[in-house]
């Protein structure tokens, strides 16, 4: 498969890549590690004018953490969170999610703000973002703005990013330290690479026995990644009693929109995110208690 | 445009559209053919390269995103007659039978034992997880990477003992 031709520009400065955004707006695509991208200008689902490889702008990759916010640059790359053994004593579910998207090769080269601008609703991320209640960093020529995480995903393929805007940053609030947090992510795949059928990212803040916080994203069940309010809202503030994550479980599968397709049925889909909500809901509760 | 790289120690400079992936640049400007590509849309690994020493799916990058960095195809393991302990693994454990998925399973197993020198099986079937073998053949190819990590591990403590090469003449 060969891509229509494009224009091709490899800017080394953050201005320089803005620039080219405000000129050439909608005809633009930007690329970072190109593993969403590529596949789609081979298939030629897009076929951009331009392509904007952010592949040589410095300062775009890394993480960064201080005791208020985690901060994700665009360009990190999944291996890399995978890697990154502190993450563990900070936010363990990065980690485990990172393993979980697609294969070691894709990894290598795909990014996390890639993945996030890419999407996809049955991409990883966007669950996980969605749960840990990120903020997205998004820089133009004429400035900097944050967006909600409830509010960057806008349905399939489609985010609140401006065309003449990067995704320069997530950002990640820290649980404060008297709150224990645990997260976790769980995904049902076919087979290692596959979309998934279904996944969930579950976090939690304690406070003194009781949820503070909880957050719970949903993978490939509606046009996008999904919230999970109602049933974040059955949890926060009440004790995790086997009844309440029970009930959180229950109204995060009501929440769902999944299709019937080749990875299973609806209902199917629906009872998986049941279990994942309620096995999610208990693995980060049992790691939330035991750290202190 | 033009991009320059250094494939397997060599410098090679040359004018591509942005378009043309980075397999095509490899096989058909470069005319190294043992990089293959399978399945064309990132799923099976035959296309597997490494890229400053990681592996990569060739079929999924561009030829300019290349530009300025150091690639190694399969061609590139090997020094002379002396076989890479990879490629003695995978001849003298019988990891292959076809051969299609073979130069992606070796560079993916060299970069392994490059961070890991003693693998274990579990870690061997993580890091060849994005490769298929179409002849099914993962036993004998787990097998294959433990029996190089053996051999990388006896040629470390006797750097200077001869390595008999396990394949001679033809082409490899």
């Amino acid at each position: 498969m060969v891509p229509a031709a494009f224009d091709y520009r490899a800017p080394t400065t953050l201005d320089e890549a803005l620039m080219l955004l405000r000129e050439h707006g909608d005809d633009a695509k930007v690329m970072a590690g190109g593993q969403s991208l590529i596949p789609l200008l081979k298939l030629r689902f897009a076929s951009p004018a331009l392509v904007v490889d952010i592949g040589r702008v410095p300062g775009l990759s890394g993480i960064e953490s201080d005791d208020a916010t985690l901060r994700i640059g665009t360009r990190t790359r999944h291996v890399d969170l995978e890697r990154d053994t502190s993450l563990d004593r900070v936010c363990p579910i990065l980690r485990e999610a990172a393993r979980q998207i697609s294969d070691p090769l894709v990894r290598n080269l795909g990014t996390v703000g890639g993945s996030l601008c890419h999407a996809d609703p049955a991409g990883d991320w966007g669950s996980v973002m969605l749960a840990l209640d990120a903020e997205f960093v998004a820089r133009s020529f004429s400035g900097e703005r944050t967006i909600a995480g409830g509010d960057f995903f806008q349905g399939p393929f489609s985010t609140a990013l401006r065309p003449d805007e990067i995704l320069t940053e997530i950002r990640i609030p820290r649980a404060g330290a008297a709150r224990r947090s645990g997260g976790t992510y769980l995904k049902l795949e076919r087979k290692v690479g596959d979309f998934a059928t279904v996944g969930v990212a579950v976090q939690v803040q304690l406070t003194d026995g009781t949820v503070d916080t909880a957050g719970i994203g949903l993978t490939a069940v509606g046009p996008s990644n999904l919230k999970a309010r109602s049933a974040e809202q059955a949890l926060s503030g009440r004790e995790p009693s086997t009844d309440a994550i029970a009930e959180a479980a229950r109204l995060a599968a009501e929440a769902a929109q999944p299709n019937d397709d080749v990875r299973g049925s609806a209902a199917y889909k629906k009872d998986v995110v049941r279990v994942f909500v309620q096995r999610g809901l208990a693995g980060a509760l049992a790691q939330a208690t035991a750290r202190g | 445009m033009q991009v320059s790289v250094t494939i397997n120690g060599q410098q090679q400079t040359a004018d591509v559209e942005p378009r043309l992936l980075l397999v095509d640049f490899i096989r058909d400007q470069l005319r190294l053919t043992g990089t293959h590509v399978g399945c064309d849309t990132s799923s099976c690994g035959a296309c597997t390269v490494l890229l400053d020493g990681e592996p990569v799916k060739s079929c999924t990058m561009l030829a300019v995103q290349a530009d300025g960095r150091e690639l190694m195809t399969v061609e590139g393991l090997a020094r002379g007659a002396e076989l890479h302990p990879v490629q003695v693994g995978f001849h003298e454990e019988h990891g292959l039978q076809c051969g299609f998925c073979t130069p992606g399973m070796m560079l993916v197993a060299k970069a392994l034992l490059e961070r890991n020198a003693d693998p274990t099986e579990e870690e061997i079937r993580w890091a060849i997880s994005g490769n298929i073998c179409r002849c099914t053949g993962y036993v004998n190819i787990v097998k294959s990477v433990r029996h190089a990590a053996r051999l990388q591990a006896e040629r470390a403590a006797a750097p200077v003992a001869p390595v008999a090469a396990a394949v001679s003449g033809g082409e490899s």
